[in-house]
């Protein structure tokens, strides 16, 4: 094993959407040397490397940001900050016309004015929206990409951060990484629960099948405090494909529809959990499949959303040209996917002020890894990480972290040699991930239990992650990869441990499906208008539960 | 859902290899790209679109409804051609103008 020491100013944790957009910003404001670790390419790596459909977080003619925050704590039934929407809001549109200028190609009228899908959606082509982001962060000067570095643990001396722990996955070596501050942007985690097709095509997820995690595990790690883990995210989409269902839905109009060909999503409401909770329940009572209703669609329309798939999702593209049936000859069955832990849509992650420093010194958070801020996508994530490289910047003026201790660094390499040493391991990374799954997926609210939980069962679930977390301590890699799957793994198994404790805590059901816990089935205004916070003291999760902010609120500060 | 990719058509460039965001493809000892881990694929295709030689193809699992047509990705004239051959030999073609918006 090689080691390799390294020192920056600013280490960013994550080359995807807000990590990269955080690059350019650092580089535009500040003389800082950044440093991006990025455990696959940023050329398409995070949530856009296969494209996106449409930048869903934009202030259309005649709205203003205050409207995007209306519409973002409605759909979260009230549990967001904000602050943080609200200066999230304000840059979407600034974001946008820089991605523009990058290069993103987004559909104008005869006045030169973006085309609005809805409200609060323009239209695109994203199939390279991605690549466009990378190749703009690589000509930076400052800015130095490392791909293939998966960053595993943080640096943090009384509470403060000095940088990190990580594996390059193709040159089997630890490096060791001084900064002055991070940014952290990993994403949110998908793989906690069993996928909808768990056999070959496990990996056809929603969400980023590599986003493990990772930077809620660290954080949680080091007693940072986290919020809302409760409020889990589950799509609704394409069947099988997992494909969006958005451009079916809001661009071509698609309705639900149940199997007697009744709309039923008027019947649940219109937030994005009850458009899920109406087709787990339409399912429950025997009126299932649901679908889309696509039939008829003309075929102008029909041609435009081969496309519109192939430059986000192919898989549905094929789909429907093997099946020999197009959207306009048969509808789109529709299911929901296992949850995941994501704060671009949600309001899980990091509690930060209104900066986006964390309740650690120096670290920043930014994009789905950040709480309290739901509803980003892409452009709320671009703004999220030009804030958070902001307020890095002007940490680092008077700030810088201290070094970092060989006896510090001498365990982590001990650790690494430990898992790639002997073999004495009886199980694989592979069959504990798969173990963690069917637990989450049977006691924690998984798509078996249609999302549903009770005390007792996320009481065994806990217990049983508990007895996973041990096992994976004896796992062994034969190369940096495997050794990779298992620090993933163990994130994954961090982040499980948070999500039993916040959905236990949360005693209500605000939101279906997200978070129906069978014990309390009702909402409970009075007791639970409150965020649920959590932060790990001496091994245990302890729940903080944290007022409100009020309504309009522009600024919010750490208090303890 | 994985891709295979055609070891008389590959022609060693690596530039699928570094663009999985899964790390998944590897070079094997006669400089022929592979892939490691297919059922970890997510489909993203962004190893189909780089191939500068068509060799790598996309496939849906016989578990979402595959039925074993093989895909992949032409580029000419500023176009995007996907190409999608079924199991019986017919092909389908679609082309997409990265310079046009989606309509929906």
């Amino acid at each position: 094993m090689k080691t390799e020491r390294l020192k920056t100013d600013i280490l960013i944790i994550g080359g995807g959407t807000a990590g990269c957009y955080a690059a350019l910003t650092l580089a535009e404001n500040s003389d800082a040397r950044v440093l991006i670790c990025e455990k696959a390419n940023i050329k398409r790596s995070g949530c856009l490397a296969a494209g996106v459909n449409a930048l869903n977080a934009y202030i259309t003619e005649g709205r203003t940001p205050k409207d995007y925050v209306d519409y973002a704590r409605k759909d979260a039934d009230g549990i967001v900050r904000d602050d943080l929407l609200y200066t999230m809001s304000e840059r979407l549109n600034k974001v946008t016309e820089r991605l523009e200028q990058l290069g993103l190609v987004i559909l104008k009228d005869e006045n030169g004015k973006y085309v609005a899908r809805g409200n609060r959606n323009i239209k695109i082509n994203g199939e390279n929206i991605k690549p466009i982001l990378a190749d703009a962060v690589s000509k930076l000067p400052n800015v130095t990409v490392l791909n293939r570095v998966n960053i595993t643990d943080f640096s943090v001396y009384d509470n403060k951060i000095n940088g990190a722990f990580g594996i390059g996955i193709e040159n089997d070596t630890f490096y060791v990484i001084e900064a002055n501050a991070v940014i952290i942007a990993t994403g949110g985690a998908a793989g906690l629960y069993k996928p909808n097709n768990p056999g070959f095509s496990r990996h056809k997820m929603w969400y980023p099948p590599f986003n493990t995690g990772a930077g809620y595990a660290m954080g949680i790690k080091h007693g940072a405090e986290m919020t809302t883990f409760e409020m889990r995210f589950i799509a609704l989409r394409c069947k099988d494909t997992i494909a969006p269902t958005g451009t079916l839905a809001q661009g071509a109009g698609a309705k639900q529809i149940n199997s007697l060909g009744e709309i039923y999503e008027t019947k649940y409401g219109l937030t994005t959990s009850e458009r899920v909770y109406g087709t787990v329940m339409e399912n429950i009572e025997g009126r299932g499949p649901c679908y889309l209703k696509t039939e008829g669609i003309s075929p102008e329309k029909e041609e435009s959303l081969l496309k519109a798939y192939l430059n986000m999702a192919p898989s549905q593209t094929i789909r429907w040209i093997e099946s020999g049936k197009k959207p306009s000859e048969q509808n789109v069955e529709i299911e929901g996917t296992e949850p995941y832990i994501v704060g671009g849509h949600t309001a899980s992650g990091y509690w930060v002020d209104t900066k986006r420093a964390t309740t650690i010194k120096g670290l920043f958070a930014a994009g789905d890894v950040a709480g309290g801020c739901p509803q980003k996508y892409v452009t709320g994530a671009l703004a999220e990480g030009e804030i958070a490289a902001l307020s890095a910047a002007e940490y680092i003026a008077e700030n810088s972290g201290a070094p970092i201790e060989e006896r510090e660094i001498n365990a982590h390499a001990a650790e690494i040699e430990r898992f790639t040493g002997e073999n004495r391991s009886r199980f694989t990374a592979e069959q504990l991930e798969e173990a963690m799954q069917t637990v989450m997926d049977s006691y924690a609210g998984g798509i078996k239990t249609n999302y549903r939980f009770n005390e007792k069962q996320l009481e065994l679930a806990d217990e049983q992650i508990r007895r996973i977390e041990a096992l994976s301590d004896g796992l062994h890699a034969d190369d940096f990869q495997e050794l990779m799957y298992i620090y993933e793994l163990r994130e994954r198994l961090t982040v499980c441990r948070s999500v039993i404790a916040h959905l236990k805590a949360r005693q209500e059901t605000r939101w279906h499906s997200f978070a129906e816990n069978l014990d309390y089935p009702e909402k409970d205004d009075k007791n639970w208008r409150k965020y649920v916070n959590s932060r790990l003291e001496n091994g245990e999760i302890r729940i903080i539960l944290r007022e409100l902010t009020e309504e309009g609120q522009k600024v919010y500060e750490h208090c303890d | 859902m994985s891709i295979a990719i055609d070891r008389e058509k590959c022609v060693g460039c690596g530039r699928c290899r570094e663009v999985c965001p899964g790390t998944l493809i590897k070079i094997d000892e006669t400089g022929k790209a592979y892939i490691k881990y297919p059922k970890d694929c997510w489909g993203c295709t962004s190893c189909v679109k780089e191939c500068p030689v068509n060799a790598v193809k996309f496939y849906l699992g016989a578990d979402i409804g595959g039925t074993g047509s093989m895909v992949h990705t032409e580029k000419s004239k500023g176009l995007l051609r996907w190409v999608i051959e079924r199991p019986d030999g017919t092909v389908t073609n679609i082309d997409i103008d990265p310079k046009e918006s989606n309509k929906y």
